[in-house]
C-alpha cells in the first residue's frame, strides 16, 4: 500500500499540509458542525422551555430534547472537533504525514456511526436519561452502543495522532522538541485516552445491563466511574481549548510563549491532576468519605486549577509582549486597546479566555468545593458554570479557530465579513447572560433538568421567589440570543465551505515528499548564555498582570461570599 | 519562534522564567493552599458539614423503619392535589434527638416531617428506586439520594415555617412533579 506524500505549502501560513490530513481535517470538522446545528437547534427548544413565560415542549418532549442536546453538544460536536484539532497540531505543525489515514478513515466513520446511532436511540422516545445517564433508570441498548462506537473511534483517532508524532520524530520533519500547541494537544490526547478507558469500564457493563446480561448495576459505582469519563472528557476540551489560545495568539500576533518551560509544566500539571476532579460531582453523595473528598475535589491542592491559572496569564501575557514589540506601548492597556477587536478569531479566542477564567474557572472552583457544593448540587448553577466552560471556554474557541482553518484547510474566503465580525461577540454576551442568570437562579435553589418550576397544579410544589423566575425569564433571553449567535456562525461556516470563493494560489502545486526537510538547526555554541525570554525586558507583560490581580480579587471576594451564604443554612453534621 | 513552531532552544527547560510568571505561580499557589485548608478549617470549626455516615441496605428493611416511625408517632394526615390525584400523606412528629426517615420514590417524598426548631434530629435519606435528589428550599440544601445506601445527617432546623423538599435529581417522566413539604415549628 503506497503512502500517500503529497503535500502542499499554505501560502498563508507557510506551514505544509499534507492532503489526507486535509481531508480528514475537513470531514472531522464538517461532522462536527452538523452536530453542533442539531444541538443548536435542541438548545433553543431546552431554552424556550425553561424559560417559564414561553414554556414551550410538554415534559416527555423537554427531557427527550435536553437528552440530545447535552450529548449533541458536549460529546459529538466537540469531540469531532477536538479530532481535527489533533489532526492539525500533529500532522500540519510538524509538516509531515499523518500517520495510517486509512485508520484515521475507519475510525471517522465509526464515530459517526455511533453519533448516529445514538441520536436514534434518543429520538425514538425511551432513551430521555439525559447526558449522564444514571443507573438505575435505564436506557435503550442502542443509547450505549452508539456511544460506545464512537468512544472506540475516538481512541482510534487518538493513536493515529500518536502515530504521527512518531512518523514527524522519524522522518525529522522538524528540529528540537515540537511546538507548544502541538505539546499542548499531546495533553489533551493522553487525558482522552483515559478518559475513553474509563468510559469503557462503565458503559460496556451498563450496555450489558441493558441487553439483560448482567442483573445489577449499583448507583454510587455508577456515578463514581461515570463522573471519572463524564469530567475528565471536559479536561479534554480544557487543553485542547487552551492549546488553541496559544495557537491563536501564535497566529494573529506571532506571540511567542513567555518562557516554554512554564506553559508546558501547566500541560503537565493537567495530566497529573485533572481526572482527580471527577469526583467533585459525587460531594453530596453517601458512602464517600471527607478525607477522600477533600483530597480529590481539591485536585490534590488545586494543582490543576493553577495549571489554569498559569495559562491565564501566560496567554494574554505573551499577546502583551508581542504588542509591546510592535509599540502599543502606552499605559497599561494599549496593546489590548489596539488589539485587532474586529477579526473574530482574536475577539472570540479573547472572550473564551475572559468567560472561561471568570465565570467558568471561579464557579468551578466554588461548587467543588466539599461543604459548598451542599448549597450548589444539581441546582440550576451548575448548568451555568460549565456553560461557561464549555460554550464560552471550548466551544467559542473552536468557533474563532474556525475563521482561520477556513482559509488555511478549506481554502475558501470567509463569507458575509460582517456577520463573521460580529458573531463572536452575540455568541459571547447570549451566552455569558445564560451562565450568570443560570448561576443566579441556582443560587436561589432552581434545579436543574426541571420541566416546570411553577409546580402548575400541585399543591405539594415550592412556589420560588419571583426573582428566580425573572432570572431563568433572562436565561432564556440570553439562550436566545447565544442560538442567533450560534445560527451566524453556521450560516458563515457552512457559506463558505460550499459556496465561498476559493482561494486561488498562482503556481498552486502538491508536492511529493520523500524524505523530512526540517531545517538545519542553528547550533547553539556550547554553554550559551540562556536568554531572558519571551519578554525582552524583565516585567514584559504588565498589564497581563493587572488583569491577573483583578482576577484573583473576584475570586478571593466570590469565594468567601460563598462562604457567608453557607454559614446561614441549618447546621447539619 | 511562536507556539506553533518547535522552541528557539533546544534545551528549552533550562531557559529562565520571567519573574513576572514566577510572581504570579507563587501568589496563585498560595492561594490554591488556602482553599484546600479551609475545607479541614470548616470541617473543625464550622457548623454545615455532611456525614460520613451511610448504610448499605434494602428497600424493605429501609420500609419497616420508616413504617415503624410513621405508626409510633404519626400526628395527622393531610390531603394534597397532584395534578388529577389525592394524596393523603402522614405528617410524623417524631421526639428530638431521635432517628426520622424520609422515604424517596417514584415520585414521591414520604411521610411529611414536622420539626421543632433548635433540636438536632438523625435524618435518614434513601430512595427505593432511582437517584432522586433532595433539595430543601428556600434554605437550597441539596443532597444526592441513592437507592441502596442509607444515608445519614444530624440536622438542626433553625427558623419555624413551611419548608419544602423538591427533587433535584432528574428521575424520568414525572420528576418535576416529586415534591414535598418539612414543618418546622418552634419549640413547646
Amino acid at each position: 500500500m503506497a503512502i500517500n506524500r503529497m503535500f502542499r505549502t499554505c501560502p498563508m501560513t507557510g506551514l505544509r499540509v499534507h492532503e489526507s490530513a486535509e481531508a480528514l481535517i475537513k470531514a472531522n470538522a464538517v461532522a462536527a458542525v452538523v452536530f453542533l446545528l442539531l444541538g443548536g437547534i435542541l438548545a433553543l427548544l431546552v431554552a424556550l422551555t425553561r424559560w417559564q413565560a414561553v414554556h414551550l415542549l410538554p415534559p416527555d418532549w423537554f427531557y427527550l430534547v435536553l437528552t440530545g442536546h447535552g450529548l449533541d453538544m458536549l460529546v459529538f460536536w466537540i469531540i469531532f472537533f477536538e479530532i481535527a484539532v489533533l489532526y492539525f497540531a500533529s500532522s500540519i505543525l510538524l509538516g509531515c504525514r499523518l500517520a495510517a489515514p486509512r485508520l484515521a478513515w475507519f475510525a471517522f466513520f465509526l464515530m459517526l456511526a455511533g453519533g448516529i446511532i445514538n441520536n436514534y436511540a434518543v429520538f425514538r422516545g425511551d432513551s430521555s436519561v439525559m447526558f449522564t445517564s444514571y443507573a438505575p433508570m435505564g436506557a435503550h441498548p442502542t443509547f450505549y452502543l452508539g456511544l460506545i462506537l464512537f468512544a472506540v473511534g475516538a481512541l482510534i483517532a487518538c493513536f493515529v495522532f500518536f502515530g504521527t508524532l512518531v512518523v514527524g520524530k522519524a522522518e525529522h520533519t522538524y528540529n528540537g522538541s515540537v511546538p507548544l500547541v502541538t505539546f499542548g494537544a499531546v495533553t489533551a490526547a493522553i487525558i482522552a485516552v483515559f478518559t475513553i478507558a474509563t468510559g469503557a469500564i462503565i458503559l460496556i457493563p451498563t450496555f450489558l445491563w441493558s441487553v439483560g446480561l448482567v442483573d445489577h448495576i449499583d448507583s454510587l459505582m455508577y456515578r463514581t466511574v461515570w463522573w471519572a469519563f463524564g469530567h475528565s472528557s471536559q479536561q479534554i476540551n480544557v487543553a485542547a481549548h487552551v492549546s488553541v489560545w496559544y495557537a491563536v495568539a501564535a497566529i494573529v500576533f506571532g506571540a511567542k510563549p513567555m518562557s516554554e518551560k512554564v506553559s508546558r509544566g501547566a500541560f503537565l500539571l493537567y495530566i497529573l491532576f485533572l481526572q482527580l476532579a471527577s469526583a467533585h460531582h459525587l460531594l453530596a453523595d453517601p458512602g464517600l468519605t471527607s478525607n477522600w473528598k477533600i483530597f480529590n475535589t481539591s485536585y490534590a491542592m488545586y494543582l490543576a486549577v493553577l495549571a489554569s491559572m498559569v495559562h491565564g496569564l501566560t496567554v494574554p501575557g505573551s499577546i502583551e509582549v508581542a504588542q509591546r514589540r510592535k509599540g502599543y506601548t502606552k499605559g497599561l492597556f494599549e496593546w489590548l486597546r489596539k488589539a485587532p477587536w474586529g477579526n473574530p478569531v482574536f475577539s472570540g479566542m479573547f472572550m473564551s479566555l475572559l468567560g472561561f477564567g471568570f465565570l467558568g474557572g471561579i464557579s468551578g472552583v466554588i461548587m467543588g468545593t466539599e461543604q459548598l457544593n451542599l448549597i450548589i448540587h444539581n441546582t440550576i448553577y451548575v448548568p451555568g458554570h460549565f456553560h461557561a466552560t464549555v460554550v464560552i471556554g471550548t466551544t467559542l474557541a473552536f468557533m474563532a479557530v474556525t475563521y482561520f482553518v477556513i482559509p488555511a484547510i478549506f481554502r475558501r474566503e470567509v463569507s458575509f465579513p460582517k456577520i463573521a465580525q460580529w458573531q463572536p461577540y452575540v455568541f459571547g454576551i447570549g451566552m455569558t447572560m445564560l451562565a450568570v442568570f443560570m448561576m443566579g437562579a441556582g443560587t436561589l435553589g432552581v434545579p436543574r433538568r426541571h420541566w416546570d418550576i411553577t409546580f402548575a397544579g400541585n399543591a405539594l410544589g415550592y412556589e420560588f421567589p419571583g426573582t428566580a423566575h425573572l432570572m431563568m425569564g433572562l436565561m432564556g433571553i440570553g439562550g436566545v440570543i447565544a442560538v442567533v449567535g450560534g445560527a451566524m456562525y453556521l450560516l458563515v461556516v457552512v457559506h463558505s465551505v460550499f459556496l465561498g470563493r476559493r482561494i486561488e494560489t498562482p503556481g498552486f502545486q502538491r508536492v511529493r515528499v520523500v524524505e523530512g526537510m526540517a531545517p538545519i538547526p542553528v547550533p547553539q555554541p556550547a554553554g550559551a548564555a540562556p536568554q531572558a525570554h519571551g519578554g525582552a525586558q524583565a516585567w514584559g507583560a504588565p498589564g497581563t498582570f493587572a488583569l491577573a490581580m483583578v482576577f484573583l480579587v473576584s475570586f478571593v471576594l466570590y469565594y468567601f461570599i460563598n462562604w457567608k451564604y453557607l454559614a446561614t443554612v441549618w447546621p447539619l453534621k | 519562534m511562536s507556539a506553533i513552531q518547535p522552541p528557539e532552544h533546544r534545551i528549552w527547560w533550562k531557559q529562565p522564567v520571567e519573574p513576572l510568571e514566577i510572581t504570579w505561580i507563587v501568589v496563585a499557589f498560595i492561594w490554591c493552599i488556602f482553599m484546600f485548608l479551609m475545607m479541614p478549617y470548616w470541617h473543625v470549626f464550622g457548623k454545615q458539614n455532611l456525614a460520613n455516615e451511610a448504610y448499605r441496605t434494602t428497600p424493605e428493611a429501609y420500609t419497616t423503619k420508616t413504617q415503624a416511625m410513621v405508626d409510633k408517632h404519626k400526628v395527622r394526615e393531610e390531603k394534597f392535589k397532584v395534578g388529577e390525584a389525592e394524596l393523603t400523606i402522614p405528617v410524623v412528629r417524631p421526639p428530638a434527638g431521635s432517628d426520622v426517615y424520609l422515604i424517596a420514590r417514584l415520585w414521591q417524598w414520604w411521610p411529611m416531617l414536622e420539626l421543632e426548631s433548635g433540636q438536632t434530629y438523625r435524618l435518614h435519606l434513601m430512595s427505593m428506586d432511582w437517584l432522586h435528589g433532595f433539595s430543601l428550599q428556600p434554605e437550597n440544601i441539596n443532597i444526592e439520594v441513592h437507592p441502596g445506601y442509607e444515608h445519614i445527617l444530624t440536622v438542626q432546623p433553625t427558623t419555624p415555617g413551611t419548608y419544602s423538599i423538591v427533587c433535584n435529581e432528574y428521575c424520568g417522566i414525572n420528576h418535576h412533579t416529586m415534591a414535598s413539604k418539612l414543618y418546622v415549628v418552634a419549640k413547646k
